[in-house]
């Protein structure tokens, strides 16, 4: 297939940055979207061109690197997948794909498609994680009952990649999908109680810190998640947080 | 707790509970006004005393001021800040593929129900606050002392029909903002499990219902009058 692409092409984090159009010839509808990307890519070299630059790791929808917004979508327009995971089929003939990279002023854009989403580490590192002795003592996690259900949505909840799908689908750029997977799997378990009210009030300050919007319950969020991670965690962050703070 | 109400899940708190007290005031609110399509008298006794009652003039009602301007303000900061979190807008967004355009849309119904409810405030309030705070006349009865005003004044007021048009059009974006904002506040509160659900349904037909029936209420007395 033929298609027209337009692309933004930013060539460091302080410039201004603009769409380019770009015409990209005899594509398989079997290529994954990443594929027919590097082939452009290698259009562009042969051309003399910079080729865009993009992120991408495992191409098998796991890592969470990919972070194309794709005809107004991010990953594009099939739900459930990452953007390695979308393949061309998705397309037609003579179509014209806008390519941006996600959107919030707190995943500046590194160059071109490449947004940094360190903001969601630091937001980890304020409390997404549980402290544990490992000195030679540590305890056997499965020595704590733990209820099947419990167990299940704590599971569902650390699906979450990281991708910033959330952030990127929001109106209003918020993380606050993200942040509720990252305190729901540990508020689910027992082994999460301990530190569960530093961990919530720490991590909701450190995302308030780096500028992301605040939740309106659009829901775009659930729709776009790659790993399908429900609004529910959200609310279990809300109530969480809500506890925390009465507690002190 | 003031750390609470300064972070960005604090005002979605805070916003979400005064949501809940005007979506009780509407239903309070309605009931009265229902009351003048049945029974005039009812109609003007019930407004009589909840225009003269020192409890609901002095205690409730600066409660619900503060509930609404509470509620416009913190919603058009919200906005600001939220657009301030994308700093550069995205070439082609399909927000319709992943949600309601009511959801995204809440600022627009929201300044649509404001500039009604300034238009509202004109109609009925003020003239209401003059007559008792200003002229000093608490008797709530007609010029020629002939029974109380309340019903009359109602119904001389939706006797131009660009006023009830005007009305019709208000309680459109009020229900286009409850079709989100009632699960919304839900929601923003930490509610969201087995319930959610029916919640939802319910959320959707008061949604309908209530400015439906404001709808009703209006175009009754017009074509009745």
């Amino acid at each position: 297939m033929n298609l027209t692409l337009k692309i933004w092409r930013q060539n460091g984090s302080q410039d201004k940055g603009k769409m380019v159009d770009y015409q990209v010839s005899d594509i398989s509808e079997n290529m994954s979207f990443l594929e027919m990307m590097d082939v452009l890519n290698e259009q562009i070299i042969n051309e003399g061109g910079e080729p865009v630059a993009f992120d991408h790791d495992c191409r098998e929808g796991i890592c969470g690197m990919c972070s194309m917004h794709i005809n107004g979508e991010p990953h594009g327009p099939d739900k459930g997948i990452t953007t390695c995971q979308l393949h061309m089929r998705s397309f037609k003939d003579g179509d014209t794909i806008t390519i941006e990279p996600f959107r919030a002023k707190a995943f500046p854009v590194i160059k071109d498609l490449m947004v940094d989403r360190s903001s969601f580490e630091r937001i980890q590192q304020a409390g997404g994680y549980i402290s544990v002795n490992t000195s030679g003592n540590t305890q056997d996690a499965n020595s704590i009952p733990i209820d099947k259900h419990a167990a299940d949505m704590a599971m569902d909840s650390a699906t979450c990649i990281g991708c910033g799908a959330c952030v990127a689908s929001c109106k209003n750029a918020s993380a606050m999908l993200f942040v509720g997977a990252k305190v729901s799997q540990y508020a689910l378990l027992p082994q999460g109680q301990v530190e569960a009210v530093d961990r919530v009030k720490n991590m909701v300050a450190q995302m308030d810190l780096e500028g992301f919007g605040n939740c309106t319950n659009t829901g775009a969020c659930e729709v776009e998640c790659p790993k399908g991670i429900s609004l529910e965690n959200i609310a279990r962050l809300n109530s969480e947080f809500f506890k925390a703070n009465v507690k002190g | 707790m003031s750390g609470f109400f300064n972070s960005s899940i604090g005002r979605k708190y805070a916003m979400a509970l005064s949501a809940f007290f005007l979506m009780i005031f509407i239903v309070q609110h309605f009931a009265i006004n229902i009351l003048s399509v049945f029974s005039p008298d009812a109609f003007n006794e019930i407004s009589h005393f909840m225009g003269t009652n020192p409890l609901v003039q002095f205690g409730l009602q600066p409660i619900l001021l503060f509930g609404v301007v509470f509620h416009f303000v913190m919603g058009f900061i919200l906005e600001i800040r939220n657009r301030n979190a994308r700093a550069v807008k995205y070439a082609q967004y399909n927000g319709a593929a992943n949600s309601t355009w009511m959801s995204r849309n809440m600022i627009w119904s929201g300044g649509f129900i404001l500039i009604f409810l300034v238009i509202h405030f004109i109609d009925f309030w003020f003239p209401e606050i003059n007559t008792k705070f200003i002229q000093g006349d608490m008797s709530g009865l007609l010029a020629d002392g002939e029974g109380y005003r309340y019903y009359e004044e109602l119904t001389h007021k939706f006797a131009p029909l660009w006023r009830v048009a005007l009305y019709c059009v208000g309680f459109i974006f009020l229900s286009l903002h409850l079709l989100h904002g009632f699960s919304s506040a839900f929601q923003s509160v930490g509610a969201n499990n087995k319930y959610t659900r029916g919640l939802k349904g319910f959320g959707k037909a008061y949604a309908i219902i209530i400015p439906l029936g404001f709808i009703f209420i209006a175009l009754f007395h017009h074509f009745n009058h």
